[in-house]
């Protein structure tokens, strides 16, 4: 799991290993709880249909966290996550199979690597995206 | 996030105090990174790197001990201010951030965040108008050093009461 990219290997293109997450309600609570975010939408079903949802849905922080989860993953012990932006393009429930992807679309002269990441529901819809830069260990 | 500010004229929903809360600083906040609450976000989001979740083996790494994950910043967020006339547009979802990182937060760390509203864009979506209203934050450590900085947009619609 750690130290698995490093800058002398890494080429445009290579795919991040990806990382699957399906959230329970449960969980909300839990990241409500240690994020500190207690918006409704997130575990109130009722009030969440009154606002004019499907029912409860995930945090877009919590996305965040998973995608953030693979990069850090993927760039081992020794990487830096340099910057890392997220879009929401549509919401997520729980008990869908959330799919996180990343691939490598930038390796500079100086070790920084950029990487496009994208979060896919059990449908295959992309409903996050966003990019990462990070700074890999040296080349070994 | 960032949205091109094309604020409408007329009939824009962005009334003039909106707009008059564009580029106020909030008063920071201060906050004291515990231990245990980096293994609680741990726990809550599934992590399990050894960087973030186990003492012993992140003695030998390159932070000398744990830090916290990327986004664990998100739980000391100062709090967003009520948006002026914002019970027009009363729902709001979370667009998206974007973020840099400098310092790493450890535990002990005594971290000061400030927010301000960076920007009003005006949209017109599936449920009516809707105001994107980006937040920036940042956050520094107990020794001035920069550790990230979030720029949020938070998406308002009137849609369903």
């Amino acid at each position: 799991m750690m130290g698995r990219a490093n800058a002398g290997k890494v080429t445009v293109g290579d795919p991040l290993p990806s990382l699957t997450r399906t959230v329970t309600t449960r969980q909300l609570v839990q990241y409500a709880g240690a994020s500190g975010d207690f918006y409704e939408i997130h575990y109130d079903h009722e009030f969440a249909k009154s606002k004019g949802l499907p029912g409860v849905i995930v945090h877009g922080a919590l996305k965040n966290a998973f995608l953030a989860k693979m990069v850090t993953d993927w760039m081992g012990a020794e990487g830096r996550l340099l910057s890392m932006s997220v879009r929401y393009r549509d919401m997520d429930v729980p008990g869908d199979p959330l799919t996180c992807h990343g691939k490598v679309v930038d390796v500079r002269a100086d070790g920084t690597v950029r990487c496009e990441l994208w979060l896919t529901n059990g449908k295959g819809v992309t409903t996050t995206t966003g990019d990462a830069v990070v700074r890999l260990s040296p080349a070994r | 996030m960032s949205e091109p500010s094309g604020l409408l004229e007329g009939d824009s929903v962005i009334s003039p105090a909106m707009r008059a809360a564009i580029g106020r600083r909030q008063p920071p906040v201060t906050a004291v990174v515990e231990r245990g609450a980096i293994h609680r976000f741990c726990e809550a989001i599934g992590e399990d790197n050894p960087l973030f979740v186990d003492d012993e083996a992140a003695v030998h790494g390159p932070h000398g001990g744990i830090v916290a994950p990327p986004t664990f910043l998100r739980s000391i967020a100062p709090a967003i201010p009520p948006l002026p006339d914002g019970d027009r547009l009363p729902n709001v979802l979370d667009g998206g951030s974007a973020w840099t990182y400098g310092a790493p937060v450890r535990p002990g760390d005594r971290v000061t965040a400030s927010v301000e509203l960076n920007s009003l864009a005006e949209r017109s979506g599936r449920l009516g108008p809707m105001v994107i209203a980006t937040y920036a934050t940042e956050y520094r450590n107990q020794h001035g050093e920069l550790v990230a900085t979030q720029e949020q947009a938070l998406i308002r619609t009137g849609g369903r009461p």
